[in-house]
């Protein structure tokens, strides 16, 4: 937020730089093993596996019941796992108590202490560490500075506003220098314009002070922007974890592909299969595609190809170039945008294929009409091949 | 829409209606009583109907020599038996309201903390006793206590004393009444302060290293302090002054301010005197809580 100090503990390194995720060498700073919870007969968290870098700003992604809220308690320590282990820096937690972890959090709710001034409620965490009196108040000082709430030191929480009190609850768990801080529904609670603010200078604060970052949220906006990697979370196991740009173009089926954005889909059969690609002929044009999919299918094997929106061409002449995929359509709908034109296209067997397309020519009529015949095309590898 | 610039009559005299209701309840059923009690107080005993002094003078046909006296409160001064009751009584009631304290905070805590259906169970079994009366409660505690009670009887039987406890008539048995009568006033407002309670503040606390014990001490006491002071003070005023309990629990010692009054009263039939102790008790009473509120509103200004 502010050009402060980065406040680093020893053995805690910088931001994360590239992708150690794909490096096998690299040691997982969070590593959860074979980890569950289960509520009677429910399993809310189910046998899950997973590592995290130092510095990473990680997202649990998911809608409500998912699990990932226990998750993140279990991470605090709120909750006993049933099975399985959580090692945070080398060392097993997976026992000790909240007050034990090297781990502080940031409440949806903020849960600011309501009797306690900024001040007192950032200092908290230090006074229970039995630090002295003038390095507490120095530290709180530093705090105050970086989320830039210096001159509200003495007010109590219910003087403040929802952005404020968000801003306090932040420097509360920041305070201690924690080597993962946990963050639940981090912006959930702030209006809109406050929400973007707030998501950069989430993101700033994790890059200046490299503590690793844990946040679970249900928007998938909020994950896409803030996270290094998203674990999309459902009925207590992960569908799928990649970078957000992995989860987007390359979703592993049609839910996590309709959850980040829209997608046109095409039913097709396999013809082909080999370890990294597959030829599918699509049922509307009869064009057999090559796609990439690591998954081993069969052929004939009935299955869905994904394009998304803007991959797609649209044009009133056929496309003479090689390597497209070509499908015919009339023009039902459009809206301009200004930048953008979407269309919605009825493909020759009556499904709906909505295009997104720049509008790089500069005119003051509609490059395309209402009821126009068009051509849909786009690259072979745009196309993502979805599980059912 | 029109503008409402005169409200009708009506509607103002309903106004005037709902504001007075509760000033004049307190005159009548309080400020008027009581000054015909504090009156009473500065009047001189006399063998007959009513059985004091007037306050002025009327038989001069002069209205304005006052009668009234002192002597009523300097006589609570020198008589030691007053001020040994006093204390006595303040002395109970503080025990019996920290007693109270004691037990009716976990009991609370426990229910606000109980799951939904179960938990109006439980406030029921709190307030349950209120559905039979208090005397006979009370009653019922001296069958149980007695030396043929019921529970020197059990102990007997169970071979652990031989000879039958003198339970019932000591200030034991006085504590037993006021504690098992008054708790109710303690648990309903602790469970009122401690049901709104946060959870969340807990396990932020614990998240930034308190211990379990710490967090009680830094969270959930402070926040619970409003329904502290009124349980206390729910149970310490009335006890202060409970004269049923110490008269038929408590024995020839247990000397209790209500005890005193009730015999000025009743058995003297000394009313100025009885009056001058109940002023006090009064004051005994009031003070402290203005006191208090005036402590209470200095932070937040």
């Amino acid at each position: 937020m502010t050009d402060v100090e980065p406040a680093k503990s020893p053995g805690q390194g910088g931001a994360c730089s590239g992708t150690p995720w794909q490096d096998p060498a690299q040691k997982p700073f969070i590593e959860l093993q074979s980890l569950s919870k289960h509520f009677d007969d429910f399993a809310a968290v189910d046998d899950i596996s997973l590592k995290i870098y130092r510095g990473e700003l990680f997202t649990i992604l998911g809608g409500s019941g998912c699990g990932k809220s226990t998750l993140l308690r279990m991470l605090a320590g709120f909750e006993k796992p049933s099975t399985g282990r959580i090692l945070i820096d080398g060392v097993d937690i997976t026992l000790s108590p909240p007050y034990e972890r090297p781990v502080n959090m940031m409440f949806q709710s903020y849960a600011v202490f309501p009797h306690m001034t900024v001040e007192q409620n950032i200092g908290y965490g230090l006074k229970k560490e039995k630090l002295p009196r003038t390095e507490i108040a120095s530290r709180v000082e530093e705090m105050l500075q970086l989320v830039q709430l210096p001159e509200l030191a003495k007010r109590k929480p219910d003087q403040l506003s929802g952005g404020q009190r968000q801003r306090v609850a932040l420097a509360r768990a920041l305070i201690k220098r924690p080597k993962v801080l946990l963050l639940d529904e981090p912006l959930a609670a702030l209006d809109k314009k406050l929400r973007e603010q707030t998501q950069f200078e989430l993101m700033n604060l994790q890059d200046t002070l490299g503590i690793t970052f844990v946040v679970v949220t249900h928007d998938q906006e909020e994950a896409m922007t803030l996270a290094t990697r998203i674990a999309v979370m459902d009925a207590g196991k992960f569908v799928q974890i990649g970078t957000p740009s992995e989860i987007y173009e390359f979703p592993q089926n049609r839910f996590i592909a309709n959850f980040f954005g829209q997608i046109n889909t095409f039913d097709a059969t396999v013809v082909a299969s080999d370890a990294l690609s597959l030829t599918v002929r699509l049922d509307d044009s009869g064009t057999e595609i090559r796609t990439r999919h690591e998954q081993d299918l069969a052929p004939g094997t009935r299955c869905v190809i994904g394009v998304r929106p803007e991959k797609l061409l649209i044009s009133t002449q056929a496309p003479t170039r090689d390597g497209l995929t070509v499908t015919r359509g009339v023009v039902e709908d459009l809206a301009y945008y200004g930048n953008r034109s979407l269309y919605r296209v009825r493909s020759q067997n009556g499904r709906i294929i909505q295009v997104s397309a720049q509008n790089y020519q500069r005119s003051a009529q509609l490059l395309l009409e209402w009821d126009d015949e068009v051509f849909l095309s786009w690259n072979s590898d745009c196309s993502v091949v979805l599980t059912q | 829409m029109t503008m409402v610039v005169n409200p009708g009559r009506r509607d103002r005299l309903w106004r005037g209606f709902v504001i007075a209701t509760p000033y004049l309840w307190l005159l009548f059923f309080f400020l008027i009583p009581f000054a015909i009690v504090l009156k009473i107080s500065f009047a001189d005993p006399l063998v007959a109907q009513p059985p004091f002094s007037d306050f002025f003078d009327w038989s001069g046909g002069a209205t304005d020599r006052v009668l009234a006296t002192f002597d009523n409160y300097r006589f609570l001064l020198e008589d030691k038996l007053y001020l040994v009751s006093y204390l006595k009584s303040i002395k109970i009631a503080l025990i019996a309201t920290l007693l109270c304290l004691l037990l009716g905070f976990p009991m609370a805590y426990a229910i606000a903390l109980t799951p939904y259906p179960w938990r109006n169970l439980l406030l029921l079994l709190v307030i349950l006793p209120f559905w039979t009366s208090f005397l006979l409660r009370v009653y019922a505690w001296m069958v149980m206590l007695g030396k043929q009670g019921l529970i020197n009887h059990l102990l007997m039987s169970l071979g652990l004393i031989d000879e039958p406890l003198q339970m019932l008539y000591t200030d034991g048995a006085v504590y037993l009444g006021i504690v098992y009568t008054y708790v109710p006033f303690m648990i309903l407002p602790l469970y009122a302060t401690l049901e709104k309670l946060d959870l969340d503040l807990h396990e932020a606390a614990a998240d930034l290293g308190a211990r379990p014990r710490q967090v009680f001490r830094d969270i959930t006491l402070p926040l619970a302090l409003p329904g502290i002071i009124a349980g206390c003070l729910l149970v310490f005023i009335p006890a202060l002054g409970e004269y049923v309990i110490p008269a038929l629990l408590g024995g020839l010692d247990s000397l209790m301010i209500g005890r005193t009054l009730y015999d000025e009263f009743f058995v003297n039939r000394d009313w100025p005197l009885a009056s001058a102790v109940a002023v006090v008790l009064l004051l005994i009473l009031v003070l402290p809580i203005m006191l208090f509120q005036r402590l209470q509103q200095e932070p937040d200004t």
